[in-house]
């Protein structure tokens, strides 16, 4: 019987009067394939269920098993959740990497290590909480296959006692993270979590500079990826037809949407599917089956990274110019070629926006949180079949692998609207149709689905030069025509794509442009910048290409205007570049980040501070 | 009393369609090119067969054979897409509405070359449609170069002599799971229309590989796909005979003789076997009889094999009846208390 009194956690002794409270980085250094993540989501949901605002970040290899990976969660009572640079407190577990990671902290921090590393030898100014993790897990857990799985448990409950999080909340989150199928596992690793709390009550009289205090900041909201969140986002848009090929890091969102469609989008009375998930045999047919499945009137989707966008760059061309809708989850990880795939960056706009030989322009949102992630999945469907062209949601893969907190998604108020679609009845009234014209001004032209039964429906879809009427022509006149409509409906496209979120402090003579998860460095930078600096800097958000009148106005009203990106080469910048006059585009500076972890707020207010000359 | 003659009743199938309604816009291939006479038989089989037009989709990839779907049912929604990529936009089409009978039309360039992997992924699923390859050994649009489909020392009109061995897309198919295979020759009327028929008749992926000579770049002594070639060379393996669900079938099937394989939609193909003992429901006989005639330089042609049994790709997604593409609203937004219930899971 456990004599372990949980929470509320006592103060330790030796804690400092004044402990940083709910402001803090946790860093988890361990090893690929060794059940850590089970660990580190439990820590992570434990701070969130006391009601403190929190983000975890998996920096993982490319790998199966054995290389090292490193897991920061990071607690802010002011609700920033994007990377933090520094770190005040880590677990060091992988024997690999501990000497490394604990030279690179700030004096003053605290390390929880296993004790075997002897890392209280490398340097006198951090503090050192050295832990006996086999020692600990074998009564914990008899079966010595298990333990290796179970051991990183041990450190949740560490961490607990030295921050105090309470052991409860440990409890619930062990709950919720094996569900109640697997009980078993769940009590299993909540031995082990009390193991180590207990190990640490009676161990450590010397308190931590650090402390977790109960808020209300998470009330109602969620833990979710974006990866599932545009799985959801697809699911409630009614997509019908999805086609995919694995790719990290864009994997996980066509497999949450495989687990959600199975449970959700079955018939009730007949068990039958009210939709067709197809693992295609690579990134080719995967486009190309979304484009059959968009021409044939399906919702149709695939999702991928860099390496199957350059795969996808011919069919995507024939989806604009034959005007299909699809919609393509770009989560976008560091190129070029096969780059670092576990990396983040948001380095395929350029190539994502003018995909495939020729004069093509494709729209492209820009999701910066799980909620958008849900919302745009749903906008992106209803803006491709009314615009009959293949879309691109852009996420990456801090956004698309990593966990955030997120309100509850809301559920979509308007109906579905399938776009320009004319069936037997309208072709009886209309006596006839023709593909590609421009009836209403829009530059959209109106469909017909094969298998509509009636004698005027058919009309031949080609990559070819076609007339209006979708025939074969290679007549100056007819070409121009064509690439003209195209080009308008691509302006009337600003009209309807999501307009940015605009930020204007009184003052602010610079100005920030970012889009995607640049957001939550540059919203701390903002911050920063007010408060250290005081330099007042506005911030719009872009949430789509086209751009719109909104992004003009915002760079006029401003001396200097900093994009913000994570990638080498300013892509956004460079699609400004295309359509901007000189004297907008003197105005434009860049501010890029493309090391492949996500973007902090230091990094950003550093370089202000630098071209700003201050 | 009327003096006025009335007209002779127009001819019509027996769904009331003329066979013009069965046509497509004029081709532009050249005169005498294989590929027209396909077009024929495709015409034929479907005005015979009396397909509604619009229950069908038309697919190609890119080449002269891709060009032919504007030639055949004008009434037929048509897909010509990109370079050997027909099958993935096929497929997607019949996920969307598997309610749609799809005939795809390729050549030996964008099927062998450029198409082998995604060809092969269609096999292999054994999607239900007809995919007809109008094989001429030759790469016609860009004026004369070897396809995959070329015999080892078969030469261009150059002269110059090909070395490298001809990928079999009967062999192909066969091996990975198309379960109707034959092969044909543009110049067998007959045949072919047999065997289109089937194709149309048959539930699952039928693979008609087509001897369809190219009468500008490929049709010289040297050529293994030339008319004269074909002439000397085909061996038939069957005779065929198509007899529709919706006619009589009565007349007695002799023993031994003659072998009856009744299709998916009731119609039956009678397959009277010719020279040899073939098997048509036997794939490593099939298998095994082009080897032996590739050897001798002979071109098989005739129904390879047969398979009514086997479960399609859209079989195991288990959709429901009508298409997917046109489920309403109701059908695919799940409700409100589902996504605040799926929202509870994740606090």
């Amino acid at each position: 019987m456990s004599t372990l009194e949980v929470s509320p956690a006592d103060s330790l002794p030796g804690q400092s009067i004044h402990p940083v409270v709910n402001d803090f980085s946790i860093q988890v250094a361990t090893v690929n394939g060794s059940g850590s993540q089970t660990a580190n989501s439990v820590l992570m949901r434990a701070i969130f269920q006391m009601g403190i605002p929190v983000s975890g970040k998996n920096m993982f290899p490319s790998n199966i098993a054995g290389l090292p990976t490193w897991f920061t969660i990071r607690a802010s009572k002011h609700g920033y959740i994007g990377r933090r640079k520094e770190v005040d407190i880590l677990v060091a577990m992988n024997p690999e990497t501990a000497r490394e990671d604990v030279e690179k902290l700030n004096a003053g921090a605290v390390v929880i290590y296993d004790a075997p590393l002897k890392l209280n030898e490398v340097r006198s100014d951090v503090h050192f909480f050295p832990v006996p993790f086999d020692k600990l897990v074998a009564p914990v857990c008899p079966d010595a296959k298990l333990r290796k799985l179970v051991r990183n448990m041990i450190y949740d409950g560490v961490v607990a006692r030295l921050l105090s999080i309470e052991m409860d909340e440990v409890h619930v989150a062990l709950g919720k993270q094996f569900g109640k199928k697997k009980a078993k596992a769940a009590e299993l690793n909540w031995g082990a979590a009390k193991a180590g709390y207990e190990f640490a009550l009676k161990t450590f009289t010397e308190g931590v500079p650090y402390r977790v205090e109960r808020m209300n900041a998470t009330a109602g909201k969620i833990i979710i990826d974006g990866n599932a969140a545009c799985a959801l986002g697809s699911m409630f848009a009614g997509v019908t037809v999805v086609t995919w090929y694995p790719i990290t890091p864009s994997s996980s969102l066509v497999e949450s949407l495989i687990g959600y469609m199975h449970r959700c989008r079955h018939d009730p009375e007949t068990g039958k599917a009210t939709y067709a998930i197809v693992q295609a045999e690579d990134e080719l047919a995967s486009i190309g089956m979304a484009l059959g499945a968009g021409w044939a009137g399906a919702r149709a989707m695939t999702a991928t990274a860099g390496p199957g966008i350059s795969l996808m760059s011919e069919f995507v061309g024939l989806g604009y110019y034959s005007e299909i809708p699809t919609v393509i989850f770009n989560v976008e990880r560091v190129g070029p070629s096969t780059g670092l795939p576990t990396r983040t960056q948001q380095g395929d706009i350029l190539s994502t926006a003018l995909l495939s030989h020729g004069d093509t322009r494709h729209p492209l949102f820009f999701p910066c949180s799980p909620e958008e992630c849900f919302s745009m999945a749903i906008e992106a469907f209803d803006f491709a079949e009314k615009f009959q062209t293949p879309i691109f949601v852009m996420t990456d893969l801090d956004l698309g692998m990593n966990n955030w907190m997120a309100d509850a998604f809301a559920y979509p108020e308007k109906p579905i609207a399938r776009g320009k679609v004319l069936d037997a009845a309208d072709l009886d009234k209309l006596g006839g149709f023709a593909r590609y014209q421009d009836v209403d001004g829009d530059g959209v032209g109106y469909r017909t689905l094969p298998g509509t039964n009636h004698p005027a429906a058919a009309y031949f879809t080609r990559g070819s030069g076609h007339n209006e009427k979708a025939q074969y022509t290679e007549r100056e006149d007819d070409y121009i025509n064509n690439m003209d409509r195209l080009a308008h409906k691509f302006e009337v496209m600003r009209q309807f794509v999501p307009e940015p979120v605009v930020t204007v402090p009184e003052n602010a003579k610079i100005g920030f442009v970012a889009f995607g998860t640049s957001d939550y460095a540059v919203r701390e930078s903002c911050d920063q910048l007010r408060d250290e600096h005081g330099i007042a800097a506005s911030y719009l958000r872009l949430r789509a290409y086209p751009f719109t009148q909104t992004l003009l106005d915002f760079i006029q009203r401003h001396e200097r205007v900093y994009v913000v990106e994570q990638n080498r080469d300013a892509q956004m910048l460079g699609l400004m570049r295309l359509e901007f006059e000189p004297e907008i585009l003197a105005k434009l500076r860049s501010l890029r980040y493309y090391g492949g972890l996500p973007l902090d707020a230091r990094t950003v207010t550093d370089e202000i501070i630098r071209q700003e000359g201050k | 009393m009327s003096t006025t003659v009335t007209p002779p009743p127009k001819k019509v199938n027996h769904i009331g369609l003329e066979v013009v309604q069965y046509k497509g816009s004029r081709t532009t291939l050249c005169a005498g090119c294989g590929h027209n006479s396909i077009s024929e038989r495709i015409v034929e089989a479907f005005y015979d067969l009396g397909i509604n037009p619009y229950t069908v989709a038309k697919f190609s990839g890119i080449g002269c054979s891709s060009k032919s779907p504007a030639y055949f049912l004008g009434h037929s929604h048509g897909f010509n897409g990109v370079h050997g990529r027909m099958p993935a936009i096929a497929t997607g089409a019949l996920l969307a509405n598997h309610t749609l009978l799809g005939v795809g039309v390729s050549g030996d360039g964008d099927t062998a070359s450029i198409g082998l992997g995604q060809f092969m992924h269609l096999v292999r699923r054994n999607v239900p449609m007809i995919y007809i390859i109008e094989n001429n050994g030759v790469y016609g649009l860009t004026k004369g170069q070897f396809s995959a489909t070329a015999d080892i020392g078969s030469t261009l009109k150059t002269g110059i002599a090909n070395d490298l061995p001809p990928f079999d897309c009967c062999a192909l198919a066969l091996k990975w799971g198309a379960t109707f295979v034959a092969r044909s020759f543009s110049g067998d009327k007959r045949q072919l229309q047999a065997i289109m028929k089937t194709a149309v008749a048959h539930r699952g992926l039928s693979v008609i590989d087509v001897i369809s000579p190219c009468v500008t770049f490929n049709d010289h002594v040297g050529s293994t796909k030339s008319y004269s070639y074909m002439k000397e060379h085909e061996e038939v393996l069957q005779e065929l005979d198509f007899v529709p669900y919706f006619e009589d079938i009565s007349v007695e099937i002799p023993e031994g003789e003659v072998r009856d394989v009744q299709l998916h939609d009731g119609s039956h193909l009678r397959i009277r076997k010719l020279a040899r003992d073939f098997d048509p429901a036997d794939r490593f006989q099939a298998l095994q009889a082009l080897e032996e005639s590739e050897a001798k330089g002979e071109v098989l042609t005739g129904v390879l094999y047969l398979n009514t049994n086997k479960p399609t790709f859209l079989d195991l997604l288990n959709l429901t009846p009508e298409p997917v593409a046109t489920l309403p609203e109701s059908k695919v937004r799940p409700t409100k208390a589902v996504l605040d219930s799926l929202m509870d899971e994740l606090r």
